[in-house]
């Protein structure tokens, strides 16, 4: 019995390889809800000399779990006023995408195991950063729904707003990427990721690597104010506005409704972190010091190869995690330092500053790559 | 009076005013001490000054009270009722003593008024009861506070 269910194993190791990624990429996407909802609390907390919720577990890091029993548990009321089947379906709507997003991110290099090739990303798609994009923007779909299914003014005015923000601020995003494409002449996210170990320059000992960072930074800058936007994150939370249109397109939801809007939210906003990571700060290359440590225990430890290799890949993904984590602590650490901008003024800086200026980065990249200087 | 500065070249670039306030932040989210308190463990010293929850001060587990009705008098929110009675000793005492905390306000007025030390404010802060009976004459009697 043990032996026949080993072989089936061994037979079907692939699919099982890929099922088991999807399940720990969608656990800790789902899993980064609960701990930004806390790092949110306690660091706007911190950073207003507070102390924020710490009674619930150590330091207060199961907040969002009873956070999340609690909108389970609300009684959830019928509203007569609403399309209901929109109206159940946009939460759904949003939150899908959220997670899809991933599936093209790469968190680590290959890993060979007994002939077997495996890929630390779940979909090495060709179109990796086209497919980004486009399942990005169904996220707008929700949204409209919500806004349009719940039948109030508020709602329809903040989903509006949301669209015509994440449309606009769509632009931009794009362009700014645009020079990356340039220069690694690749769409395909796991090949932008490999070409960024290459070195930049070498000062002395200090080798610069090709991150996107260093070769683009104006389109990183672009990049990060356009992902907050579209992740509609302060200073561009245009969608809600208390003083103005209550809490926007979620307005008549309630319970974990509500709470699917928000964990849409979250993972939207760990995608985008993700992707920047991957897209200017070389995704899974080793943080500065980690190659050295990687070569330096192996040789002390005497790993074998496939040791050194596994080791490898536990470094890669730290690193990952690390520049990801960075990224994330910057969308907690910018919303609570930066006021919000009028709607006017986010417009107006999308339109007339953010797509000038990466269009001027796409001519000026390539005028530069074509005097081939990168 | 509305004082309108234009911003500067360098100002209205944003990213160079955004990372003065991003080092703020940080620098208060890393070195800045926390003002609030967990509260039920940690409490803040108050002044023996404070005008916190009345009681009625007694000598011998009587109370000094004598049903004067000065109090009542003054007390700018009429949150105080007494009846009066007589002892055996043909002394008056009060039979009811109520203070309407909700429409008290911590004048110390009654305090002032006293010719007999007997109605005092305490250091209490927490009002809150679970009881209604638990807010008789007794409890005011009961509760000295830390005067």
């Amino acid at each position: 019995m043990v032996e026949s269910v080993l072989q089936w194993m061994a037979q079907n190791a692939e699919a099982l390889i890929m099922v088991a990624k999807c399940g720990v990429v969608a656990g800790v996407l789902f899993n980064t809800v609960p701990l930004m909802v806390w790092l949110e609390r306690r660091g706007s907390a911190w950073i207003q000399n507070r102390k924020g919720p710490n009674r619930l577990g150590p330091l207060g890091l199961f907040q969002g779990i009873a956070d999340g029993i609690k909108a389970v548990f609300k009684e959830d009321l019928p509203l007569g006023h609403v399309a209901k089947f929109y109206y159940l379906a946009a939460p759904v709507v949003c939150l899908i995408p959220a997670f899809m997003t991933f599936a093209v991110i790469p968190f680590a290099s290959e890993l060979t195991v007994a002939g077997l090739n495996i890929k630390f990303q779940v979909a090495d798609l060709n179109v990796g950063l086209l497919y980004i994009f486009s399942v990005a923007s169904l996220g707008v779909y929700g949204i409209i729904m919500a806004g349009w299914s719940s039948n109030n003014k508020f709602s329809l005015l903040g989903s509006l707003r949301s669209t015509a923000q994440m449309i606009s601020y769509e632009l931009s995003l794009g362009l700014s990427v645009v020079g990356i494409l340039m220069v690694f002449s690749s769409v395909n996210l796991s090949e932008i990721v490999l070409q960024q170990g290459a070195p930049l320059l070498e000062l002395g000992p200090i080798t610069i690597p090709k991150w996107g960072l260093f070769i683009q930074p104006l389109g990183f800058i672009i990049f990060l104010t356009s992902t907050y936007a579209e992740t509609n994150r302060l200073p561009f939370d245009l969608p809600e506005g208390e003083s103005e249109i209550v809490a926007g397109y979620h307005l008549e939801y309630g319970t974990m409704y509500f709470a699917l809007f928000m964990m849409a939210e979250y993972i939207n906003m760990t995608v985008a972190a993700a992707l920047t990571a991957t897209l200017f700060l070389g995704g899974w290359q080793m943080l500065p010091g980690f190659s050295w440590a990687h070569t330096t225990l192996t040789q002390a430890l005497g790993l074998t190869t496939l040791g050194s290799d596994v080791f490898r890949v536990l470094l890669e993904l730290g690193s990952f995690v690390a520049k990801t984590a960075f990224f994330l602590i910057l969308f907690v650490w910018v919303r609570w330092t930066i006021p919000r901008f009028r709607y006017d003024q986010l417009m107006d800086l999308g339109w007339r500053v953010m797509l000038p200026l990466a269009l001027v980065n796409i001519f000026v990249t390539g005028v530069l790559i074509y005097y081939g200087v990168i | 009076m509305l004082v309108k500065s234009k911003p500067g070249l360098f100002q209205r670039f944003y990213l160079i005013e955004i990372t003065k306030g991003l080092a703020m932040t940080l620098r208060q989210w890393i070195f800045g001490k926390s003002v609030t308190i967990s509260y039920p463990e940690e409490r803040r010293n108050y002044s023996d000054r404070y005008r916190g929850m009345h009681y009625i001060k007694s000598v011998n587990g009587v109370e000094n009270c004598t049903a004067c009705m000065l109090c009542p008098t003054v007390c700018p929110a009429e949150c105080i009722h007494i009846e009066a009675g007589e002892r055996e000793d043909k002394e008056k005492y009060p039979v009811k003593f109520e203070i309407d905390v909700l429409r008290c306000c911590f004048c110390g007025m009654c305090e002032e008024a006293c010719p007999k030390d007997a109605i005092k404010l305490s250091n209490i802060y927490e009002m809150s009861l679970t009881d209604r009976e638990a807010a008789d004459k007794r409890s005011l009697m009961e509760q000295r506070g830390h005067k």
